[in-house]
C-alpha cells in the first residue's frame, strides 16, 4: 500500500473521520480525552488512532508524561497538492470566486 | 484543563517524509538559494548558532504588492545540522502579527529507511491566535498561502521532483 492508500483508508471510517474532527476542533488530546467522547473501549479508540497514525493523519508528540495527539494535515495537502488539484483547481476557484461575489452581494 | 493541554492547543505540528537526506532537507530550510524555490518563495539569511539572527526575506512577487522588505525575523536557539533546528519566529510584514510576538519554532529531522527522511515542524503558537490561523491554512482564501502544511507539501515536491509547484499561482488563487 503506498502513503496516498492508506489515507484514503483511514478517511474511509466514519470514527476516524470524527477523531480528526475532534482534533481539528482542539488539536493535542490525550487518548482519554479522545476517548470520552466515543462510545467506544479504549482498546477500539487505539486501534482506529493506530491507523491514523501509520497515514499520517495523526502525530504524537509526549509532553511531560502525556502522550499528545495532534492532527497532521499535510498527507491530505499532499493529495490536494499532487493529485486533486490539477483536475479540479480551475473549476474550484471559480466557485470560490462565485461563492464570494454572491455572500458579497448578500450583506451589501 | 490542565496546563499541558491549554498549550498543546495552541501547538501545531506538521510531518512529512521526504526522499533525500537529511542533509538536503536541512539545505532546503536553511539556504536561500534553495528557501526561494518552494512556499513563500523568500530567501533567509540564518546565523546557525545560538543566540544568531534569522530573517526571512518576502519574495519578489510580494513586495511588487507592497509588502516590506523583511517577512519574518527571529533567533537560533539550537542549531544541530542536519537533525534539529529551534528558534524563534515572529511576522514583522504585517502590524497585527507582528504585535502576537514571538514564537517557537523546531525542525526535527530523522533519517529512515529507503533513503526517506522524516521532517516534523512543530510551532508553538502561544498568544498567536492570528498566525496560528495564518500557518495553519485559514486564510488561503484571501491569498495569504496555505500556511505550513502547503510549504511542506511543496518542500517535498521540489526535493523528489526538482520542481516546486506554481508558487505565484497558488498565492493569487481564490
Amino acid at each position: 500500500m503506498n502513503d496516498d492508500d492508506r489515507v484514503f483508508k483511514a478517511l474511509a471510517d466514519p470514527t476516524r473521520r470524527f477523531l480528526l474532527d475532534l482534533l481539528y476542533e482542539r488539536d493535542g488530546r490525550t487518548l482519554t480525552q479522545l476517548e470520552s467522547e466515543l462510545e467506544m473501549t479504549r482498546f477500539g479508540v487505539m486501534k482506529h488512532l493506530r491507523v491514523l497514525e501509520d497515514a499520517g493523519l495523526v502525530v504524537t508528540h509526549r509532553q511531560g508524561r502525556e502522550k499528545l495527539h495532534f492532527l497532521n494535515p499535510v498527507p491530505v495537502r499532499l493529495i490536494h497538492d499532487r493529485w486533486i488539484d490539477k483536475y479540479t483547481e480551475r473549476r474550484v476557484s471559480a466557485l470560490a470566486e462565485l461563492k464570494q461575489e454572491l455572500e458579497g452581494e448578500g450583506t451589501a | 484543563m490542565t496546563t499541558s493541554t491549554d498549550t498543546a492547543v495552541t501547538t501545531q505540528v506538521y510531518r512529512v517524509y521526504i526522499k533525500a537526506s537529511p542533509e538536503r532537507i536541512w539545505q532546503a530550510i536553511t539556504d536561500p538559494a534553495w528557501t526561494a524555490r518552494y512556499g513563500y518563495g523568500g530567501t533567509v539569511d540564518y546565523d546557525l548558532r545560538p543566540g544568531g539572527k534569522y530573517i526571512a526575506f518576502t519574495s519578489d512577487e510580494m513586495r511588487a504588492t507592497g509588502a516590506p522588505d523583511v517577512a519574518i525575523d527571529g533567533e537560533v536557539l539550537e542549531a544541530d545540522p542536519p537533525r534539529k533546528l529551534v528558534q524563534t519566529w515572529r511576522m514583522v510584514m504585517d502590524p497585527q502579527m507582528e504585535s502576537e510576538g514571538f514564537t517557537k519554532l523546531t525542525y526535527d529531522i530523522a533519517e529512515g529507511e529507503g533513503g526517506v527522511s522524516k521532517l516534523t515542524l512543530t510551532h508553538e503558537l502561544e498568544g498567536a491566535p492570528g498566525l496560528a490561523t495564518l500557518l495553519s491554512g485559514g486564510l488561503e482564501e484571501l491569498g495569504a498561502g496555505g500556511g505550513w502544511a502547503w510549504v511542506l507539501s511543496d518542500l517535498k515536491t521540489l526535493l523528489e521532483t526538482g520542481n516546486g509547484m506554481d508558487t505565484e499561482h497558488a498565492l493569487n488563487q481564490g
